[in-house]
Order: C-alpha cells, then structure tokens, then sequence
C-alpha cells in the first residue's frame, strides 16, 4: 500500500497510489492513513483518482478513517473513479463524506481557504 | 453439449473465454489473493462479450462481495476450501453461479443488507455489513441454497446498461 503525501498551507494531500483498495489492503490502507491523520493538520484530503476499484472491505477502512480523525479535523475525498463513487452512492457514505471531482482544485481550494 | 471439464489447475492459465456457449467457469482457493486473481480472471474469460465500463464495476463488486463473504464467514482459516464459480451469459443476462463447502449461512438464509441509518454521529458510523446491501441492489433473481454440505448462491445480472 503506498500512499504519498504533500503538506500544502493547513492542508495535507494524501495520494493512493494503488489501483484498489480491497479486502487484501484494506486493514494496512487504514493503519497508515491514520498515521498520516495522526500527524497531520486540520484539514486531509485524499485523492483516490488512481483508485479503480474498492469494496466494502475498502469503505469500511476510509470510514474507519474519518472515525479516528482528531474532531478538529477534516477529512476529505477528492477524484472518486466512477466505479469507487458507485459504492459510496449504493451505501450512501457519498452523504456523510465531503467529496470533491478533482484533488487539485481540492487542495488549492484549501491552501487558499486557509 | 459436450459436457466442460472443471478445470483442476487455477492459475497455470487464464480460464477458458466465455466462447459461443457463454460459459465461464473458474475455481479458486478461499483467499484474498486469491480474489483479486480470480477477479482478473473471470475479466479476461469475460472478454467477448465487451462489457462496459459500469457492467464490469459492478458485476467485479457484486463478485469481489460474495467472494470475500466465503473467505471470511464460510471457511474459518485461509485456504481451507474451493469456490466454484460458473457464469451463463444469454441476451443481456449474466447468470451466475457461486458454490462453496463451507459452513452454512446463519439460519439458512441470505442476510437481509439493510441499509444502516447514518444520521448520527461520525463515532458512531457503521464500518462494515455493506456487503450484503451491495449485493441486494446490484443483482436480481438472488438465491441461496444449501445441499449437499454445499452453498449454492445463484443471481443475475442485468448488461449492457439495461439495469
């Protein structure tokens, strides 16, 4: 599982740079998303743009992940592939997340709110 | 109709395409590794019949869900079983086939998947169970049989944009 991150002003950038996030990484996706929480500033976003493919081993993981986060904390999904956005739908977590079309707008979005 | 051979390697190669008959069958030990290859490979043995995009997402969910349900609830340790997998495509249809040998579902029957109310707070938001939710919405003709000390879950798919 790796992800990559980048610390913009108040914001930190987290990239998937996996093409799935499933029952074989989803507990490992988890415990080194928390890290990246964890040390993080107050506002995350998470850009899946590379994820094709998630199940709910998947979901459950990012849920897990926004649970953990420190209350003053955001926790934001940027670049849904349509694939990952149908099993956010189906659940309806696409309610309860903050999900932006594109990371980058996301993000200079942030730095700019900042 | 010659009668198949099962096929009794996994994956010393991809399995047969889903050729004029519209048959695939793939057998694959109960873990998550192997999922993921089985996955690959019901896409490849899938290839004629030129799913889409949406099609492929969701026939790859509703399979990786029941697949990862046997890994976990069905067969107790990793690599303790077999699931079978046979899939009959006709006019738009998918109809698939799912078997398994280990235990059976609780009280015999599927669970319900209902949809759990997120109106509360981020604490107490649910992590799991939406497998079944998942599977309930994206299948039709969903059945579950148990005979022979086998579990046979069965369910159709809709292709082709016709859902």
């Amino acid at each position: 599982m790796k992800l990559n991150h980048k610390d913009f002003n108040g914001a930190r950038l987290v990239t998937v740079c996996e093409d799935r996030i499933d029952a074989v990484c989803a507990i490992q996706f988890k415990d080194e998303m928390r890290k990246l929480t964890d040390e993080g500033p107050n506002r995350v976003v998470l850009d899946m743009s590379q994820v094709q493919f998630l199940d709910s081993s998947g979901l459950g993981a990012v849920v897990a992940v926004l649970k953990a986060k420190k209350s003053e904390q955001s926790l934001e999904l940027a670049s849904l592939q349509p694939a990952v956005h149908k099993v956010f739908r189906l659940t309806r977590m696409d309610t309860v997340f903050s999900i932006h079309d594109d990371a980058t707008a996301a993000i200079e979005s942030v730095a700019n709110a900042s | 109709m010659r009668p198949e051979r099962i096929p009794d390697t996994t994956f010393d190669g991809a399995p047969a395409p889903c050729g004029e008959d519209g048959v695939l069958r793939l057998v694959i030990p109960a873990n998550e590794r192997a999922v993921r290859r089985g996955l690959m490979c019901i896409k490849l043995g899938l290839k004629n019949l030129n799913l889409d995009a949406d099609d492929w997402s969701t026939l790859e969910l509703v399979v990786a869900e029941i697949f990862n349900n046997i890994v976990e609830h069905a067969y107790k340790k990793p690599s303790t079983g077999l699931i079978e997998t046979q899939m009959n495509y006709s006019k738009g249809q998918l109809q698939c086939e799912i078997v398994d040998t280990g235990c059976p579902m609780p009280n015999g029957t599927l669970p319900q998947g209902m949809q759990k109310s997120l109106d509360c707070d981020i604490a107490d938001l649910p992590e799991g169970g939406f497998g079944w939710l998942l599977i309930r919405q994206l299948t039709s003709h969903l059945n579950y049989d148990r005979a022979a000390g086998h579990n046979i879950l069965t369910f159709q798919l809709s292709l082709n944009g016709d859902t």
